[in-house]
């Protein structure tokens, strides 16, 4: 079998296409939809411009990041499955710095641009005369939005890249012996714990707060970044799993069988219901609560515009997959693991979508073409990157210490 | 019931497969392997079907998720409408929590004891042990003798296959409630009963 990847005709079309289609729609959005037209008056278009971005960089940044989380804490628990496929997971963690640039350069055209439509709390004057944010003013300011995200980025990039590095040294050193391969792994220990720091930190609480709770600043839920987090990570398992998959029919990955895809489904699995534990607890404690402040987070979302997508999240996001991965057989289904993983990808997709919209454009959401187009133009960016990291790495770690663990796992 | 049994007792993984494979092949009836650990890939060898503890564990899941939501429903809605804090009669995000834990203990207890009852385990529950190696250090091979079959030619082919210590017992194959040493002494003192 074939260790190094040549992308496909086929794939490069079909990148070029996503990524012309997301270019188009930009364009077409900086036509029609007037982005500078400033936050004043009731110019939704324009709030609407932003807000995709917002929702589809955030989302399809945070996803990329779950990549590197996850050889993260594969790495910290001594996990030896995953090696078969540990490539993939960094094609796609390899992404990191291109959607932090363009978060960070979206994040800054909407505080530069003074957008207190998306922000509102970018607004000295309302910020004043408002109690509840003048309280929130240290920590809800530009200033700290501006350098925090720089920073968390550039700490997930640097770490990322780093693990990345330690992973193609082990192609030129050859097969290890005892102790230079215990040394290997204790410095892909010691980063990975780093990491782990980190990412509890940013995306464990700090990160969704001020970048999308912060959307309805009056409103908080100290669960949220959880949330987001457990809305992350299951999407982006299934990312992976998109990838693997593909590789695998493309001859690629040797080593990952059935065993391998029924893991992945487990992981998907258990994390949806992760997803809807998290879910609930901040649905049901407001719910019963019933404190008018509290409670208006989800009175928009469940008696506005937005119902249908509010009980569809759940169908997508926990029912469909409760049931159809519950069977260990559906879990070593190759075409029925395709088509869940690119549900909960886009069930996910749809739950930043509730998550960001009604802060933004509130009462008059749409889902048509420049929501898809931008989407799709992230998902040819991905698509281009995992295949030059593909084409420049093998797509099997030959010399890791523990590939044989992957190699004979089973379940 | 009381059966006669051909035991051959492996040393090493590698000699077992060979000969559980060429024990099926050969058409004699393989009682069990006893192994010391969980052997990958010995239940697909011996040719076991997967279990059906899962499907019996959904059911009970959903035994118990019934029974909450019916039960809460009932009392809550039907049977003693009562206006608590001004809820609906039947406030279903209220209830998931109750549904939750009753649909895991359900499934919990009964798959435990549905496990219990498929590997005839249980306080009290006896069965005969072919060999004390069997928890040490070694791995025990049991064939079922039946009507036809040649006790000699069985023995022979397993020593073929590698086997050390084959010795034939005669036990009770299924469980029983009560201590150890009097069902043994009872089974192993005795001749052997023929089966005609």
């Amino acid at each position: 079998m074939e260790n190094s990847f040549v992308t496909p005709a086929n794939y490069k079309k079909w990148y070029n296409a996503f990524m012309g289609v997301g270019a188009l729609t930009l364009i077409l959005g900086i036509v029609f939809l007037h982005p500078w037209a400033g936050s004043h008056g009731d110019n939704l278009n324009s709030t609407r411009f932003w807000a995709v971005l917002l929702q589809n960089s955030l989302y399809w940044l945070l996803l990329v990041n779950v990549a590197v989380f996850f050889i993260v804490i594969s790495t910290l628990s001594m996990g030896g499955w995953q090696e078969a496929f540990r490539r993939v997971t960094e094609a796609v963690g390899s992404l990191l710095p291109v959607m932090a640039v363009i978060t960070l350069l979206i994040m800054l055209c909407i505080i530069l641009g003074h957008r207190t439509d998306i922000y509102l709390w970018l607004d000295k004057d309302t910020v004043s005369h408002d109690k509840i944010l003048s309280v929130k003013k240290g920590f809800l300011n530009p200033y700290m939005y501006i350098v925090f995200s720089v920073i968390v980025m550039g700490a997930w990039t640097y770490i990322g890249k780093k693990l990345n590095k330690f992973s193609r040294e082990t192609d030129e050193m050859g097969p290890m012996d005892f102790d230079t391969s215990r040394k290997w792994n204790n410095r892909n220990m010691a980063w990975s714990a780093y990491y782990l720091v980190l990412y509890v930190l940013s995306i464990g609480s700090l990160a969704p707060w001020l970048w999308m709770m912060s959307l309805e600043p009056h409103w908080y839920s100290t669960l949220y970044s959880w949330y987001t987090f457990a809305s992350t990570f299951v999407a982006g398992m299934a990312l992976i799993t998109l990838f693997v998959i593909y590789f695998k029919n493309q001859g690629q990955l040797e080593y990952v069988n059935k065993e391998h895809l029924q893991d992945l489904g487990k992981y998907i699995f258990a994390f949806s219901i992760f997803w809807t534990y998290l879910w609930f607890d901040q649905f049901m404690l407001i719910w019963y609560g019933n404190i008018p402040e509290e409670t208006i987070h989800f009175k928009i979302r469940m008696q506005g515009p937005y119902a249908g997508l509010f009980y569809l999240n759940l169908i997508l996001n926990f029912i469909a997959p409760f049931l159809i991965f519950m069977k260990r057989s559906t879990k070593r289904n190759y075409t029925i693991v395709t088509f869940m993983a690119a549900a909960i990808v886009f069930g996910h997709w749809l739950d930043f979508y509730q998550m960001v919209m009604p802060g933004t454009v509130a009462k008059s959401p749409h889902l048509s073409w420049f929501e898809f187009g931008i989407a799709l133009g992230f998902i040819g960016i991905i698509m281009r990157g995992v295949a030059k990291f593909a084409e420049k790495t093998p797509m099997t770690a030959l010399n890791s210490p523990f590939l044989k663990e992957s190699i004979v796992h089973e379940v | 019931m009381i059966k006669r049994f051909v035991v051959g007792t492996f040393e090493e993984e590698k000699v077992l497969f060979p000969a559980v494979k060429n024990v099926r092949r050969a058409g004699y009836k393989i009682h069990d392997v006893y192994t010391p650990y969980p052997v990958h890939h010995l239940d697909k060898a011996l040719g076991l079907r997967e279990t059906s503890l899962h499907t019996m564990g959904f059911i009970y899941g959903l035994t118990g998720t019934l029974i909450a939501l019916g039960g809460m429903g009932w009392i809550f809605a039907v049977d003693w409408p009562l206006n608590i804090g001004g809820k609906p009669h039947f406030p279903l995000p209220a209830y998931i929590p109750i549904t939750f834990e009753l649909t895991v203990l359900l499934s919990a207890v009964g798959m435990t004891l549905t496990y219990c009852w498929l590997n005839q385990m249980m306080p009290g529950v006896k069965k005969h042990h072919f060999s004390p190696r069997a928890t040490d250090d070694a791995f025990v091979m049991v064939i079922e003798l039946m009507e036809k079959s040649n006790e000699d030619e069985i023995k022979a082919f397993l020593r073929d296959n590698g086997a050390i210590d084959i010795n034939t017992q005669v036990a009770e194959e299924g469980w029983w409630f009560g201590r150890y040493d009097q069902e043994q002494k009872l089974y192993r003192t005795e001749e052997p009963v023929i089966e005609s």
